[in-house]
């Protein structure tokens, strides 16, 4: 595995997000050779979506290809209203979910999916939270337990956490992407958090890869 | 406005993310103040938020980057040409049209063989060309030549009349000869076609070669004429060399 050094962040810069569309206009003119330019900064987030969806690393990389090579093809039909972070990212869940449903890829899914959405989530741990602090995120095993808590979550509640919370987009852009609406949104996102931190806690001891969930079993 | 846990726990994402009315804000704010069960809860659900923001939590597979674009590259398009593209594109084309049809041309000759070596064979001796035999010898060579044999027995004619008699050019001189009129463009004999053209080319080739063995001619009568004074040289020395031994005796 490797580090890229780039910034994932979305433009919130006018200048930036004016010099991107400028950008795309001249890749739309013939000047194809830019479109390197212009993905270099979502590389990870778009590998980042398609992992996250398929829980597979190289079925994440040939999606990431796709969704890439497509939004070439179509970057004639990107509005520039539109963020183009959040238009790759659209197209890259798009892609694995079509990939997964294709491959007719149907592993158990967890507990938590069966239950109703509808219902309120109840917290299970209450011990006082100490912070992950941002440093531990150079710690593999950290960020190996941080992936494989958000992995064993169900697939609508890692979907919706994935687009607000790892990709951030907005509330009305995750309901669009996923074709549900904002209050579907909020209520799995609000599960998927409480869930995540329910994992979580038993790391924050120090010994991550202890916890429940890395041994197969859930808090809820 | 008071509120009980389960209500906070509702509210956690809402709260976070600031899209609640002032009057829950407050009133959360104020649960949290007393109950620490909901506080682990809310640090936790912040800190979730944050720690999953980090650009750093998903690594890369190694050399993705590359192998994504290559595989983007492999499936992109050529690069539209701008106008100036096209003009020298158009341009390139032409002179392979050109070149093609001035190839098949009957006005010209075939493509000349880069080597000297592979040209066909052609006639490099002028007839006309002054050239020497010797008897008991089977080959003609240009005046001044090392390897004339029998030289006593010298006789010039033409390289014509030489051949004609069965005299063959001799090696030596004919590679001195071909590196001369090569140098001056003989070269250009097999491109040319007509008779008229042909004389044209050989006439100059004659005066070349002549002038050649002029300056070849030239050379050997110096070579002898140092070899005789060396000689003349040695022996006045040898003979002063005498004189003193006998003036000494």
């Amino acid at each position: 595995m490797s580090s890229m050094p780039s910034s994932s962040a979305p433009l919130e810069n006018p200048a930036e997000r004016l010099a991107e569309e400028r950008l795309i206009q001249r890749i739309r003119d013939g000047e194809h050779e830019l479109f390197y330019e212009l993905i270099r900064p979502y590389e990870r987030r778009v590998y980042a979506a398609a992992f996250a969806i398929l829980r597979n690393e190289s079925e994440a990389e040939d999606v990431a290809q796709e969704a890439m090579l497509k939004a070439f093809k179509n970057l004639r039909q990107f509005r520039s209203e539109a963020r183009f972070s959040t238009w790759l990212i659209q197209i890259t869940v798009n892609e694995a979910r079509m990939r997964k449903r294709r491959e007719l890829v149907r592993k158990t899914e967890p507990i938590a999916e069966a239950a109703g959405e509808e219902g309120n989530y109840t917290p299970r741990e209450f011990a006082d939270w100490r912070e992950i602090p941002s440093e531990a995120l150079e710690r593999k095993e950290v960020r190996a337990a941080l992936i494989k808590a958000l992995a064993s979550l169900g697939e609508i509640y890692r979907e919706v956490f994935l687009l607000r919370d790892v990709e951030q987009l907005s509330i009305e852009e995750t309901a669009r992407t996923l074709g549900i609406s904002t209050a579907s949104v909020k209520t799995r996102l609000l599960r998927a958090r409480l869930m995540l931190r329910d994992l979580l806690s038993p790391g924050l001891t120090g010994n991550w890869s202890s916890m429940a969930f890395a041994r197969g079993s859930k808090p809820w | 406005m008071v509120v009980t846990c389960e209500q906070v726990w509702r509210e956690v994402s809402n709260f976070l993310e600031g899209e609640i009315d002032s009057g829950m804000r407050a009133a959360i704010a104020e649960h949290l103040r007393g109950c620490k069960h909901c506080t682990a809860v809310v640090d936790g659900t912040r800190n979730v938020i944050q720690v999953y923001g980090d650009e750093r939590l998903f690594d890369v597979p190694l050399r993705y980057s590359q192998r994504l674009h290559r595989r983007l590259e492999a499936e992109m398009p050529r690069r539209r040409g701008t106008a100036l593209g096209w003009m020298v594109a158009f341009a390139g084309a032409a002179i392979l049209v050109l070149a093609f049809e001035v190839g098949n041309s009957s006005a010209f000759s075939p493509t000349e063989l880069r080597s000297a070596h592979a040209q066909p064979v052609r006639r490099p001796i002028p007839a006309k060309l002054a050239v020497v035999v010797t008897a008991g010898a089977k080959v003609f060579h240009l005046p001044g030549c090392d390897v004339i044999h029998n030289k006593g027995t010298e006789r010039t004619l033409t390289a014509e009349e030489a051949e004609r008699e069965g005299y063959v050019p001799c090696v030596r001189c004919l590679r001195k000869y071909v590196s001369i009129a090569m140098r001056n463009g003989v070269r250009r004999m097999g491109n040319l076609r007509s008779a008229e053209q042909m004389q044209q080319a050989q006439d100059v080739d004659h005066k070349l070669s002549m002038s050649f063995m002029d300056e070849d001619a030239e050379l050997g009568e110096q070579r002898i004429r140092y070899s005789k004074l060396r000689d003349r040289e040695a022996r006045q020395s040898d003979l002063a060399q005498a004189e003193q031994a006998a003036s000494e005796l």
